[in-house]
């Protein structure tokens, strides 16, 4: 009797304990699979274009990788960076992807239309940001200080130029000039070397020439707008237009054709037919991987300035990228997006993955750019210790930045930069086009439409 | 009583009529269903969409604010504004008296040539083929002020040379995006004006060369009242082509920015994509130039068919 009752309870017991264990099994793979890890995808841009072979392959692995450790979250990866009017027609459309790229004077128009997810909630516990420089995250922010985008790459711009070419010119390659009147000196010089060698190229199309114009008002102690008002009609506006009219019609240092745009200039220093123009350091890296160029002719220094801007109170523009979320995301897109840039952009642990990738697929490793990490936190040293540790960079060519920069003010781009930049094209393409061009009605111009776009904004 | 009754007799009548009509020429009007489709999806509705817009405010994000005429009466107000109708008129005149010539004459030649022909027909159709950033960016090279082909060759002829696009004169910057325009463009027409030369019976020529007639007399009273229709065509999508010039001046002219080649299209580019990106303004603009065309192109067959 007792034999059977255990025999039977013991049978119960065992249907008992399977049917819990397989009720509780199933409840947390269900929890697991639904809750936790919900299948999501996120469409991305910014994957390099076929030819840029290094930094497609680096892309690839990371969305390979992230896949591997994110198993609940597939990645479409899509081309492009960066262009009105495909941004416009993805947002008419409502295709853009959810995580897309952006350079720093874009987050200043994106978000007040409201096209970028607000990360406040999502990051008010993520190490990563920061761990980021509080300023550049400022850029991403709105007037309420919510957060709205995360930044990737910081620039800042210096005066690139070509070893070769000053040696030519019987110039000493390891000092740059570090004034405006040097710069125009120097370039006669290397104009008068001949065989259609020009001693410095300046863009004035499709909003260059107005980002330079910005530029060079930075390093003259100025700014373009004060108090959201144009502030460039001035002596120092006077002096950069005067500048380049006298050194495209008088020395005639600056090269005939003009109109030129971002990649116009780099071609002729990729090809040792300009001596110098106003550039960043990753122009050597998009020389050397897009036009061939040997990265030893190539020297950086600081941008030049004046007697009195050298002294105190010279700037120099600083831009960069970064990355936003699409609003028409869902929440989970959002933390996946999130993950996303901090894993494939923004991710210590890669450092030195990508230092190694991009040397060993004939990137430039190790240039004295500005980071986008707070000084003296975790992940800037490391940043630093790995481009140390695999560069690949003549780095001596870049002592001139890096010693010329100290006391220099990095000053982020202005409200409604491109807009500006738009406006203020026309004077650089008069003074470098037209022999009659009247610099004060130039400037006077340009003020009333930049006080307009101003006013507007 | 009596009316409704034969009311509903006539209607059912006309009814029958029209499902009748329907049946017998069913797979016609089947076939036309998808063209029409087409149309209306890719053509009628982006420009009733376009004339809404031009009344919106619209960043295709929040929710459209009817405006009214806000958005014309900025367009108008705009200093680009007559710039841009200026240059795209000059650019017209140019590409007209250029473009509609050279090809014309060049498919006169070509036709009269004995020996080459098929070489040369391809020579000039070539172009045709390239990419048009492609000849932009030719006509960049042959442009350069300094040591560029056409300065030199001017130089060493003594000639006096030129800043072509970048030059401080409307009119020349003009007439160099023609050059290109119209070397990149020709070969298209010249085959046209060719096929239609082809088409002219031979008789009518030797009828003529017995009377004496000259090359000149022959162009003027044979080929020219043969070709007129073709002419006719040619010139007004010319002209409807030219006035929506774009590629030269925004590759060749130095971009949107450049106010010495801003053409209406460069300007609806600008407002819409660079400052201050409002699309209801750039479709303000758009419409107005649609409504140009429009009309001159009414206006045009008008007075060409009141003609014949």
């Amino acid at each position: 009797m007792s034999k059977g009752i255990t025999r039977k309870t013991l049978f119960f017991g065992l249907i008992v304990t399977f049917a819990l264990v397989a009720a509780f099994g199933a409840t947390t793979a269900s929890f697991a699979k639904s809750a936790a890890h919900k299948k999501v995808t996120i469409t991305v841009n910014g994957l390099p274009i076929k030819t840029d072979t290094t930094n497609r392959n680096i892309y690839m692995r990371n969305v390979g990788d992230f896949e591997n450790k994110y198993p609940w979250i597939t990645v479409k990866p899509k081309e492009g960076l960066m262009d009105p009017p495909t941004f416009e027609s993805k947002i008419a459309a409502g295709t853009l992807e959810n995580v897309f790229y952006v350079y720093f004077t874009d987050p200043a128009t994106v978000i007040p239309r409201h096209v970028a997810v607000d990360l406040t909630k999502y990051v008010k516990k993520d190490k990563i940001v920061k761990q980021m420089n509080p300023q550049l995250l400022k850029i991403f922010k709105n007037s309420k200080g919510h957060l709205f985008g995360i930044p990737w790459k910081n620039y800042t711009l210096g005066l690139l130029y070509s070893r070769t070419l000053f040696t030519a010119a019987g110039l000493n390659p390891n000092k740059p000039p570090t004034t405006w009147d040097a710069v125009r000196a120097d370039a006669k010089k290397i104009a008068a070397l001949g065989g259609g060698k020009i001693g410095y190229g300046e863009y004035s199309a499709y909003n260059t020439g107005g980002w330079h114009f910005t530029a060079e008002m930075f390093s003259r102690g100025g700014r373009t707008v004060t108090k959201n008002k144009a502030s460039f009609n001035n002596a120092k506006g006077t002096a950069i237009l005067s500048m380049l009219k006298a050194m495209r019609w008088t020395d005639n240092s600056v090269g005939t054709t003009q109109l030129l745009g971002w990649s116009d200039l780099l071609n002729e220093m990729a090809a040792g037919t300009l001596g110098m123009q106003v550039g960043a350091l990753d122009n050597i890296t998009w020389m050397a991987n897009s036009a061939s160029a040997n990265i030893n002719h190539y020297g950086f220094g600081v941008i030049p300035g004046t007697a009195a801007s050298n002294k105190k109170g010279k700037g120099t523009l600083a831009g960069g990228d970064g990355w936003m979320i699409y609003k028409k995301s869902s929440a989970a897109q959002v933390q996946a997006g999130l993950l996303w840039i901090e894993f494939a952009f923004d991710n210590p642990n890669h450092f030195a993955a990508d230092d190694v990738a991009a040397r060993d697929g004939g990137g430039t490793v190790g240039l004295p750019e500005p980071n986008i990490w707070k000084t003296g936190s975790a992940a800037e040293k490391k940043f630093l210790a790995m481009n140390k540790k695999y560069r690949n960079v003549p780095t001596q060519y870049y002592t001139p930045f890096v010693k010329g920069m100290k006391g220099v003010q990095m000053v982020p781009e202005t409200v409604k930069a491109q807009d500006i930049y738009a406006v203020l094209d026309t004077p650089m393409a008069q003074v470098l086009t037209n022999s009659g061009a009247n610099v004060a009605s130039l400037l006077s111009a340009a003020t009333t439409a930049v006080n307009g776009i101003l006013a507007a904004a | 009583m009596v009316v409704p009754a034969v009311s509903t007799g006539v209607s059912a009548f006309r009814w029958g009529r029209i499902r009748r009509r329907i049946a017998d020429n069913f797979m016609a009007y089947l076939f036309m269903a998808a063209a029409i489709a087409c149309f209306a999806f890719f053509s009628w509705y982006p420009l009733y969409y376009g004339f809404q817009l031009a009344f919106q405010q619209n960043n295709f994000i929040d929710p459209a604010k009817w405006v009214g005429f806000a958005n014309y009466r900025h367009v108008i107000a705009d200093p680009n504004f007559k710039r841009a109708w200026t240059n795209t008129i000059r650019f017209s005149v140019f590409a007209l008296l250029l473009g509609a010539a050279v090809p014309f004459f060049t498919a006169l030649l070509l036709n009269e040539l004995r020996h080459f022909k098929g070489y040369l027909r391809v020579a000039v159709y070539t172009p045709v083929m390239l990419p048009p950033v492609v000849v932009c960016l030719l006509w960049r090279y042959f442009y350069t002020p300094s040591g560029g082909p056409f300065n030199f060759l001017l130089h060493a002829a003594h000639l006096p040379t030129s800043q072509w696009v970048q030059s401080a004169d409307a009119n020349m910057v003009m007439l160099s995006l023609v050059f290109c325009a119209t070397w990149g463009n020709m070969g298209a027409a010249t085959i046209i004006y060719l096929a239609a030369l082809r088409g002219i019976p031979g008789e009518i020529y030797e009828a003529s060369e017995i009377d004496g007639a000259g090359f000149w007399r022959r162009l003027r009273d044979v080929t020219l009242p043969h070709m007129r229709f073709i002419v006719l065509v040619m010139v007004l999508l010319q002209i409807i082509a030219t006035m929506q010039v774009f590629t030269e001046p925004f590759v060749l002219g130095g971009g949107p920015t450049n106010e010495m080649s801003m053409t209406l299209m460069t300007m609806i580019y600008q407002v819409a994509f660079v400052t201050p990106r409002n699309f209801g303004y750039a479709a303000a603009l758009s419409t107005m130039l649609f409504t140009v065309l429009l009309a001159f192109s009414a206006l045009y067959l008008f007075v060409t068919r009141t003609r014949d």
